[in-house]
């Protein structure tokens, strides 16, 4: 059975990865966005590790050497997770390309919409007009008799002198 | 059955229309008459109290069902609803002009709504009454904004379908908590044996009403049926007057029995009607537009109905169904009558409307007869009705309630008098007419005699007004016996009210108060005779003093007016949503991501305070060589977040990163610690790669303040994790699902390296998902670079222009050295064998002798390795994403060598092409393992003994580590290819620069001399970090080659 005590050096240094990812992450900068969640993933990854236990020898079979082996669940999953921040890593840094491509910064900058609609609604106005909708809610507004008015079925006229 | 029918009319009705025009709905309306035909052939059988049931289950495991009952309520709704339905399609049939727009359209719909309708009258299951109904008000949507070029139709459909939806959910609210409360969704059941009355049940209560009063058009949601009238006049005569707002009758009606004693309904039913009844009858007074006066009509008679329906006693319940009946025919009749004058004059307006009666005799007779019925004439179905229901009335018990109940039927009752007569003065007396734009009580003319039927229309010098009257044309005669069908039924029922009360009143015997009323043409000289009396008298005069009337009206303030406050409801909501939106979405990276990590923080660290105890046992460390490796990582990391320079930033960490892999080595985890290294190798060359094209330092944020929100959150999250990872490994209760992991990895994958046994073959379908991550990532990164095509053309030295060098345009610091060396040399150079291929497409002061020399040597051995560590490492360390990883280094090492040219040379391929093969040799191949019987993914172990190598042990899992292998490859190489290659092209062509972009190039050169002499201090680095496990990797730290070395000229 492996020793489940987890090691202090190890949740200390989980701490630091995972504070620095933090706080570069609520970053501006997508590089350093970036940055950010590499230091986070590592940070999870050695986290992923020390909860599969203590260190012991390496999981492979036939290698009897002293001691317990250490646990290769954890080992493998955390092996896809390296694999996938590189992915990560190589698709964030081609958007930051992208990002100095179009505005020559890399800058994650607030969504324009979402801010035009905040100012908006700070002032109580529609963000589009809708004929429809946009009640006359004065005394202006046409009356349901004028309305009724202007609105005719495409119906057949008839004929003169036809039935009745 | 029949509403299958129904649905197979509504959708071949477009084609049929398509191709008969509009004769199609002669035929489409033998749709509906099959339904009341139907109901008619079981009219016996009903009333004898056998009802047809018909069950299907739909979906059993949620206990829904459809179930169709056939009583006597049913029976009557089904009758009006496929009656008029019929007689309305067959009046469509010459009502539209043969070219009117959409005609299939409205074909279509209007038969899916009579499918609805009857569906929703027959449903017995309280959640297909449901369905039914949203569907009813779903089509009557459609069929309100039938006209959708007009702004009016649409405000009118989208009023309607909002405020008949809103009831709609209360009724979904009602029903779901009356069928949990009464155990059953039958709704026979449930009004056989209503749940005790309490809170729950006085909620469902209201919540029915509520559905019911929107849909009916009750006050105070009056005000969508008016405005409903934007749709065409045969959607108002059977939707608006006889179909589907009479749903909301029939489900009081429906429930009555069962409710009918709870306060909250009494009063409900007994305000809502009465005020409906009146608020219509005065407002359709005043209306100019015939439409709309049948409008205001029918609010006014749908609060009478409601009324009487709701009110519980048996009397009075069957005068409501008997009213239901009639007011359905003389109401569709009326609609009808004005859309023939509409059709004959184009005009709807009763002031410029004069002298039709004279024009259209057999039209006016229809409407005359279907008023008389209206306002409650004798000998008509109207007048039984309202005499039963007045004689319910007085017979009411209970005090106070009854009598004044009567005085508002009876007020009400006279101004159906007053305006029915009205409408039918407007539309075909001879009168003055009223020029367009005149106020419109100033237009009252003195009143004309009344007249109530045709013949007698009198016609009193209204001639020489003629010329501003509407023109009259005469309509076809389909348009006519419908209207004229219904309003003589009108006067047949009547002279039949024993049959009548015979086949309506086994509803009414249902109902558990109240003596049994009648429906009787002559009962003698009752009260209530008087009353009627005296309401025609009062509604008379009315008529007759109109003109005084609508004056008064007009002065009068008409209060609060319930359009008016929906529409400001609406746009009160608009703007609340908008709010909402605005604090919700703050469209800000930082604050999403912030609240994201506050919930984590504050759910993660209140579990872990509260439900745990902190005091677990801790060991220093593993093993004192961890020691060294943390404070690098962890000072490299705080150093990172420190950074100024991107570049420091990124070299900072790859250094954590190696650290990283030290403490993996230690922890007992080589394929980690491999894999880690090569990882952060390749991100730092990619890192480099992109960081070139960006500016060198962070930009400056004046935002001081928010740092120190960050630097909390940051120490906050830091906290929490590390409080995570002290309790979560004593948290574990269970012996590890890895135990057994070593002997199955030996057993059935073959492989004594368990962790690579696991990604293999255990756990193979989470790797199969992993790496088609990485393929849509590679692909991200390509298309987000190549913008338009998968990929790039592939670079061959061959094709190298000769006159630009890659890496070139920064100002040469050698060019004084080169200039010695003539162009003679120059050609003798070209003999020599060069040590990369691609090495003269470079720039002359990017070229390293040294390296090139290193890469030439080293690029095939790293290759070999990396086939190695493919093919052992299923017993040893390795394993495909590592191999993938160690050829994906040599590929970087190549072009940063030699350039992009030489990246085409050293893998000429495109790597969507190893992405896919990779891809299906790990998934694809797993599949395999079916055709051999076995479950996906299975792999076999063949055992074999080969000549020279000896005793040869193939896994078939080694298939998919090859995909993997070459999936990582391609990975690599399609970074490479799109943030190398591609950005260098780019740059050199000058396709990425703006006006103040023009030292990029230079910028270019000198990032990828950092990037060469970074990746080989990694290298050094990795040498430290997996020891051992590189042996191969590791040497070339012992050649660190000097940047920018200039090329000396021979």
């Amino acid at each position: 059975m492996i020793d489940m005590r987890p090691s202090l050096v190890l949740v200390l240094v989980i701490a630091v990865l995972v504070g620095t990812g933090v706080y570069l992450l609520l970053e501006r900068s997508l590089t350093r966005v970036l940055v950010g969640a590499v230091l986070l993933s590592n940070g999870v990854n050695l986290l992923l590790l020390v909860a599969g236990g203590a260190a012991g020898r390496p999981p492979l079979t036939g290698d009897e050497g002293p001691g317990p082996s250490s646990d290769p669940l954890p080992q493998a999953l955390t092996l896809t997770a390296i694999v996938i921040t590189l992915g990560l890593t190589a698709f964030l840094l081609a958007m930051a390309y992208r990002s100095w491509q179009l505005h020559r910064h890399d800058e994650v900058q607030d969504d324009v919409e979402d801010r035009r609609i905040a100012r908006l609604a700070a002032r109580d106005e529609r963000a589009f007009t809708d004929a429809d909708t946009e009640a006359d809610t004065g005394r202006g507004r046409s009356s349901l008799d004028e309305e009724a008015a202007e609105l005719h079925d495409d119906t057949d006229e008839g004929t003169r002198g036809g039935a009745r | 059955m029949l509403l299958a029918l129904h649905l197979a009319a509504a959708l071949v009705a477009p084609a049929l229309v398509g191709r008969l025009g509009r004769r199609a709905f002669l035929v489409l309306a033998l749709v509906p008459a099959s339904a009341a035909v139907w109901a008619l052939t079981w009219s016996e059988r009903v009333q004898g109290g056998e009802l047809p049931l018909e069950q299907v289950r739909y979906v059993p495991a949620l206990g829904l069902e459809l179930t169709f009952r056939l009583d006597t309520l049913a029976w009557l709704m089904t009758v009006v609803v496929g009656g008029v339905g019929a007689l309305v399609l067959a009046y469509c049939s010459a009502y539209f002009k043969s070219s009117a727009a959409g005609l299939g359209r409205f074909a279509g719909v209007f038969l899916a709504f009579a499918g609805s309708m009857l569906g929703l009258v027959l449903a017995d299951d309280m959640i297909l009454l449901f369905v039914m109904w949203e569907l009813t008000t779903v089509t009557s949507y459609l069929l309100i904004g039938h006209n959708a070029d007009k702004k009016a139709s649409r405000r009118a459909a989208m009023q309607a379908i909002v405020i008949t939806t809103a009831g709609g959910l209360a009724l979904l609210v009602g029903v779901v908590l009356l069928g949990e409360a009464a155990g059953t969704y039958r709704m026979s059941a449930v009004i056989a044996d209503p749940p005790p009355p309490g809170a729950l049940t006085t909620a469902a209560i209201a919540c029915l009403l509520f559905g019911a009063v929107t849909k009916s058009a009750l006050v105070p949601f009056h005000f969508w049926l008016p405005a409903a009238m934007a749709a065409p006049t045969p959607v108002s005569a059977y939707l608006h007057a006889a179909a589907m707002v009479k749903a909301g009758v029939y489900l009081v009606a429906r429930f009555a029995p069962a409710f009918a004693a709870d306060p909250v309904w009494r009063w409900s039913v007994a305000v809502l009607g009465s005020a409906t009844l009146l608020v219509g009858g005065y407002r359709a007074m005043r209306q100019h537009d015939l439409k709309l006066v049948l409008a205001f009509g029918t609010v006014s008679q749908l609060g009478l109905l409601v009324l009487l329906v709701g009110l519980g006693t048996r009397a009075a319940a069957l005068a409501g169904v008997a009213l239901l009946g009639a007011h359905a025919m003389f109401k569709a009749s009326l609609f009808l009558v004005t859309g023939i004058v509409d059709a004959a004059t184009g005009t709807r307006d009763l002031r410029r409307l004069s002298g039709v009666g004279r024009a259209l005799p057999w039209t006016a007779t229809a409407g005359a007869l279907a008023t008389a019925s209206m306002i409650g004439l004798p000998p008509f179905a109207g007048f039984v009705a309202k005499e039963a229901g007045l004689e319910a009335l007085l017979h009411l018990e209970g005090g106070w309630e009854g009598p004044l109940l009567v005085v508002a039927v009876a007020v009400g009752s006279a101004f159906t008098v007053a305006y029915g007569l009205r409408f039918w003065w407007g539309a075909f007396a001879s009168k003055p007419v009223v020029p367009e734009g005149t106020p419109a009580h100033a237009a009252t003319a003195p009143a004309s005699p009344l007249a109530r039927t045709p013949d007698a229309a009198p016609v009193p010098d209204a001639s020489h007004h003629r010329h501003a009257a509407a023109e009259v044309t005469r309509p076809s005669l389909t348009l006519l016996w419908p209207a004229l069908v219904l309003a003589v039924l009108g006067l047949a029922t009547a002279l039949l009210p024993a049959l009548g009360e015979h086949l309506l009143s086994p509803y009414a015997d249902t109902l558990p108060t109240g003596e049994a009323g009648h429906l009787v043409l002559w009962a003698g000289l009752t009260p209530a005779l008087g009353i009627t009396a005296a309401v025609l008298t009062v509604g008379v005069l009315l008529f007759v003093a109109r003109g005084p009337f609508e004056a008064f009206g007009a002065r009068v303030s008409r209060g609060p007016d319930a359009d008016l406050v929906y529409r400001r409801t609406m746009r009160r909501l608009d703007d609340l949503a908008a709010d909402v939106t605005a604090i919700t979405q703050r469209g800000s990276l930082p604050v999403y991501l912030g609240v994201v990590l506050v919930v984590f923080v504050a759910g993660t660290g209140v579990a872990l305070l509260t439900g745990t105890s902190l005091d677990v046992a801790t060991r220093p460390w593993d093993h004192p060589a961890q020691l060294p490796f943390a404070v690098a990582a962890g000072l490299s990391a705080l150093l990172v977040a420190r950074a100024r320079r991107r570049l420091k930033a990124v070299v900072l960490l790859g250094v954590c990163g190696y650290a990283i892999a030290g403490l993996f080595v230690v922890q007992g985890a080589p394929d980690l610690a491999l894999t880690q290294v090569l990882v952060e190798t390749v991100t730092l060359v990619v890192f480099v790669l992109v960081l070139r094209r960006l500016p060198a330092y962070f930009s400056d944020r004046p935002l001081a303040a928010s740092r120190w929100v960050r630097v909390a959150l940051g120490v906050a999250a830091g906290v929490t994790v590390a409080g995570v990872a002290l309790v979560a490994p004593s948290a574990r209760v269970h012996a590890p699902v890895s135990e057994n992991f070593a002997e199955e990895a030996y057993e059935f994958g073959g492989g004594r390296n368990v962790v690579n046994v696991t990604l293999v073959d255990i756990r193979a379908w989470d790797t199969v998902g992993e790496i088609a991550v990485l393929l849509v990532a590679a692909t991200g990164v390509a298309s987000l670079v190549f913008l338009q095509r998968r990929s790039g053309q592939i670079f061959r030295a061959d094709e190298a222009p000769a006159d630009r060098a890659v890496w070139g345009g920064s100002p040469d610091p050698t060019a004084a050295l080169r200039r010695a060396g003539p162009r003679a040399a120059a050609a003798g150079l070209e003999r020599r064998t060069e040590w990369l291929r691609s090495a003269r497409t470079l720039a002359p002061q990017r070229r390293s002798v040294i390296f090139e020399v290193v890469v030439r040597l080293l690029f095939h051995t790293m290759v070999v390795f990396g086939l190695f560590l493919l093919f052992s490492g299923h017993n040893q360390p390795g394993g495909g994403f590592a191999a993938g990883l160690v050829v994906g280094t040599a590929l970087v090492v190549r072009y940063l060598a030699g350039g992009r040219y030489e990246l085409g040379e050293a893998a000429p391929v495109q790597p969507g092409v190893l992405l896919g093969l990779g891809l299906f040799l790990s998934a694809g191949v797993g599949l395999a393992a079916l055709l051999a019987g076995g479950t996906v993914l299975q792999s076999w172990i063949l055992e074999t003994d080969v000549p020279l190598l000896g005793h040869v042990k193939v896994v078939t899992s080694l298939v998919f580590d090859i995909g993997v292998f070459l999936l990582v490859v391609g990975v690599v190489l399609d970074v490479l290819r799109s943030l190398g290659a591609e950005l260098d092209r780019r740059a050199e062509a000058g396709e990425d620069e703006v006006a103040d972009g023009s030292h990029a190039i230079g910028a270019v050169g000198s990032f990828v001399g950092a990037a060469g002499s970074e990746l080989r201090g990694s290298f050094a680095d990795a040498s430290d970090g997996a020891g051992a496990a590189v042996p191969t990797a590791a040497t070339p730290a012992a050649t660190p080659a000097p940047r920018d070395r200039p090329e000396v000229g021979p």
